[in-house]
């Protein structure tokens, strides 16, 4: 029973695509949790969808893929990096940056001898390219 | 116990899926950044499963219900997907009613069948009518 919503197969519009079987392994990973009901598992599932959705939909929305009509990873860490909501994913979303980039960065800051924003060079730098 | 990594891993397929059905047709969606949608959804239910416990504990439940993945939700400022949730489920648990009736009336039907076919027989089938409710038990179990 517990797999048949998720063994439906064909339409589009069955109620939840995610396989409510690999939802409840990743639940059952937490240490501290006994059992799950049915319908929590459902609506895990469900929420993960939605999830997935608004965490799609805003970063297309708030970043710079569309101009290429294209959802990137750094339109990505940007959400999570600006976004309260999502500022949960920060670290498993780290803003990128070119090798290169980062080591003219070192050599800059022993030159000037000052202490600059990381964050901030990398972020122009990385738009730069982008 | 040590979890194999792809058993944390949402299915690829659906979760581009889904990202594709949300997104302006022809939007092209590189794959890093299908793996990382994928990866922040595991941490999704991760961080879900561990707030929604939360509230189970200050109830003093053991199992998560429903009520506590509501109140996560809410507490992980997700609001704007309660209403959308509690509809889901409420299609989700008629779905699992009709078809838990389903299988009571199929086993009332087989049942009541047995009984019209002894009304129309006589005693000398009293055997065979045992027979078939025998049958009808095996049956129960299998399922």
């Amino acid at each position: 029973a517990e797999m048949a919503a998720a063994r439906l197969s064909g339409a589009e519009n069955r109620l939840v695509s995610l396989p409510l079987s690999r939802i409840r392994v990743i639940m059952k990973s937490s240490p501290e949790v006994s059992s799950i009901n049915q319908d929590a598992l459902f609506l895990t599932a469900k929420a993960t969808e939605l999830f997935v959705q608004y965490l799609a939909t805003y970063s297309y929305k708030h970043g710079r893929g569309k101009e290429k009509n294209a959802l990137t990873y750094t339109d990505l860490s940007h959400t999570a990096e600006e976004c309260e909501t999502f500022q949960f994913l920060a670290d498993i979303l780290p803003k990128k940056i070119l090798a290169s980039k980062y080591l003219k960065m070192l050599e800059k800051e022993k030159r000037d001898g000052e202490v600059r924003e990381d964050d901030e060079e990398a972020e122009e730098e990385e738009d730069e390219d982008e | 116990m040590a979890e194999r990594p792809e058993d944390l891993n949402l299915p690829n397929a659906v979760i581009t899926r889904i990202i594709k059905e949300a997104l302006p047709d022809g939007v092209n969606i590189s794959k890093e950044a299908r793996s990382a949608i994928s990866r922040a959804a595991s941490v999704f239910v991760l961080y879900a499963t561990s707030c929604a416990n939360n509230f189970a504990t200050k109830g003093k439940r053991k199992t998560l219900n429903a009520g506590d993945v509501l109140s996560a939700m809410e507490e992980m400022e997700f609001q704007r997907f309660v209403a959308p949730l509690k509809e889901s489920l409420e299609v989700y648990r008629r779905e699992q009613k009709g078809k838990k009736e389903a299988r009571k009336d199929k086993d009332k039907k087989a049942d009541s069948e047995e009984q019209d076919k002894s009304r129309e027989e006589d005693n000398d089938d009293d055997d065979e009518r045992m027979e078939e409710e025998e049958q009808n038990d095996e049956e129960e179990v299998d399922n």
